[in-house]
């Protein structure tokens, strides 16, 4: 096994278990924002097309690349500004925490 | 200057790699989540700084181009879309991703061949396949869900034997390719023929298994950015597609296990195409008024709305919000109870609820909402259906049986709101509707709702009943 594929299969498992481990904490309450981050993450493809773009190594490499270029920023772009966009929506309830079942008596007589 | 270039750029991924995994650390919480979504965007930017900081890159005006014109696409996706949309967008995203991995890896064949070593020629092979596979799968399920394709599953005889044979084919031509790399003319049938199997993978797939489909669907746009990574012997894209690989596998593990399907079930078991089973017999079931509604709403102490898309689709989750406003204002205590399977994809009703401004700490998931319906005076059931269904407990001739359902049954009192008797996703009677405790409200759930909120809000302060 060449040490390149050995230490990139070391960091695909790992970097799995641990995604596992990270992701398994979030709550159901989130996950459709769990999936637009994820996504906005893997658009990190686009360090790939970047290079594949920018190399010069002939017209079908640079028209391809450019393609997974756009696409790639499409996602980190819209993947980052709805996820933020959901999650402000979340808020939690304004009102005191849990008041004792009485909050009528709260007026105030002079 | 080149040897600092070396140093600062894998350092550069490396700080890129630890922000996406504290991203999603963060995103455990609601109160942390944003701050997550900020170190993801931070870890980005530096790794687009770097990577364009390559001595590699030589020409910049295609990139630049290119660069603007999806920021161009990306601002309206990420900022426009509606919530309900969501799903669409998200399919839509898979599409863009795999397409930039299966482009990836096709110019890295033409470029590295004939000299591809096996390891790299594998990871190349599933990088493309997965890659244009989950391109033209992700756009069906984007049409399946914006309804631009018909939404019912298209299934015939011997479907099962005809995509296995097509994938297989696919992955036969990445096998000889492993062993003969020059045969360049291979190549462009492998990906026709994975472009052909996304959409043969994705067309027998019906509505109520979207939320599966789409989390396999990222769970393979992770995977094949992964494959990029090797291809390209980058540790930053291994680490990423990874990343987002476990969180499609999870959340399709989560959404089998809220279906009580397996995922065999779901690719090849072609669910909800029954138009609908059995013939459904006219029983009676009693309705009741709005008027009425809002009395026996405002009599409880308690109050659980379970919300189902239907909700969603008749746009009724800010009159649902009201009603829970003036029902808390009296002093009702109100939850929302969430099934996983409630939207159309993973955690969607939460979203369209958060929007509607509904509080996160009334909405409740399935596990911890459950032993609270014996002691709930009334359920309020709302475009939902298989999702309260009992029969997924006790039929099990049922489609659904098995599946993790919400205990609206067990509560004192049932208020259902529909449209008509028609049936669900599954296509399955309800046993729900007919109980002695059940009563019907029917007609469109935002004009009902609203109705029912201003009846509420006429009724004098002392109207409810002593608590």
């Amino acid at each position: 096994m060449s040490s390149k594929l050995e230490i990139g299969l070391f960091v695909f498992v790992l970097a799995s278990f641990l995604g596992f481990q990270v992701i398994t904490r979030v709550p159901g309450l989130l996950h459709t924002p769990l999936m637009s981050l994820t996504n906005a993450i893997s658009a990190i493809s686009l360090v790939g097309s970047l290079i594949l773009a920018g190399a010069a190594e002939g017209k079908l490499a640079t028209v391809l690349g450019s393609v997974a270029v756009f696409a790639s920023m499409t996602n980190v772009v819209s993947g980052f500004l709805i996820t933020d966009r959901m999650l402000k929506m979340f808020r939690r309830r304004e009102a005191p925490k849990k008041k004792e079942p009485a909050p009528q008596t709260q007026e105030v007589t002079p | 200057m080149n040897d600092v270039k070396d140093v600062i750029i894998p350092l550069a991924y490396l700080f890129a790699s630890a922000c996406f995994v504290l991203a999603l650390k963060w995103l455990s919480h609601p109160l942390t989540a944003r701050r997550g979504v900020h170190t993801g965007e931070i870890g980005m930017a530096v790794a687009i700084v770097a990577t364009l900081m390559k001595t590699d890159i030589v020409e910049f005006q295609w990139i630049a181009i290119a660069l603007v014109l999806g920021t161009a696409l990306g601002v309206p996706l990420g900022l426009l879309v509606p919530m309900t949309a969501v799903p669409q967008r998200t399919a839509l995203s898979h599409a863009f991703g795999a397409l930039a991995a299966g482009l990836v890896g096709t110019a890295e064949y033409y470029l590295q061949r004939p000299a591809i070593d096996k390891t790299t020629m594998i990871a190349l092979g599933l990088e493309v396949v997965l890659g244009f596979l989950t391109f033209t799968g992700s756009l069906m399920a984007a049409g399946k869900l914006q309804g631009i394709v018909r939404d019912r599953p298209w299934i015939y005889r011997g479907q099962n034997i005809v995509n296995l044979a097509v994938l297989g084919s696919a992955l036969t031509l990445v096998g000889i390719l492993v062993y003969h790399p020059a045969k360049a003319a291979l190549f462009p049938f492998i990906i026709v023929i994975s472009l052909v199997f996304g959409v043969m993978l994705v067309i027998r797939i019906g509505g109520a298994d979207m939320p599966t489909v789409i989390s396999l669907l990222n769970g393979y746009a992770g995977l094949s950015a992964a494959m990029m990574g090797f291809v390209l012997n980058n540790k930053l894209l291994i680490i990423a597609g990874s990343l987002d690989g476990s969180s499609g596998l999870f959340l399709s593990i989560i959404m089998c296990r809220a279906m009580n399907r397996s995922f065999m079930n779901v690719l090849f078991g072609g669910f909800g195409a029954q138009e609908t089973v059995g013939s459904i017999e006219e029983r009676p079931v009693r309705s009741v008024s709005p008027e009425e509604t809002a009395m026996i709403l405002d009599a409880a102490r308690s109050v659980i709305v379970a919300p189902g898309y239907g909700m969603a689709a008749a746009q009724a989750q800010y009159k649902i919000r009201e009603l829970s406003d003036v029902l808390m204002k009296r002093g009702v205590d109100v939850k929302f109870a969430i099934h996983p399977v409630a939207g159309r994809m993973p955690g969607h009703m939460n979203v369209l609820l958060a929007e509607a401004d509904v509080p996160y700490d009334q909405l409740y998931d399935l596990e911890h909402i459950n032993s609270e319906f014996p002691q709930a005076d009334v359920v309020l059931v709302v475009g939902a259906n298989d999702t309260v269904n009992p029969a997924a407990r006790t039929d099990k001739g049922s489609p659904i049986y098995g599946m993790p359902i919400l205990d609206a049954d067990k509560a004192q009192a049932v208020i259902v709101v529909k449209r008509s008797m028609r049936s669900g996703f599954a296509g399955v009677d309800n046993e729900l509707f007919y109980l002695d405790k059940t009563q019907m409200l029917f007609g469109d759930a935002k004009q009902v709702m609203g109705e029912v909120v201003n009846e509420i809000s006429k009724m004098p302060a002392t109207a409810g009943v002593m608590r």
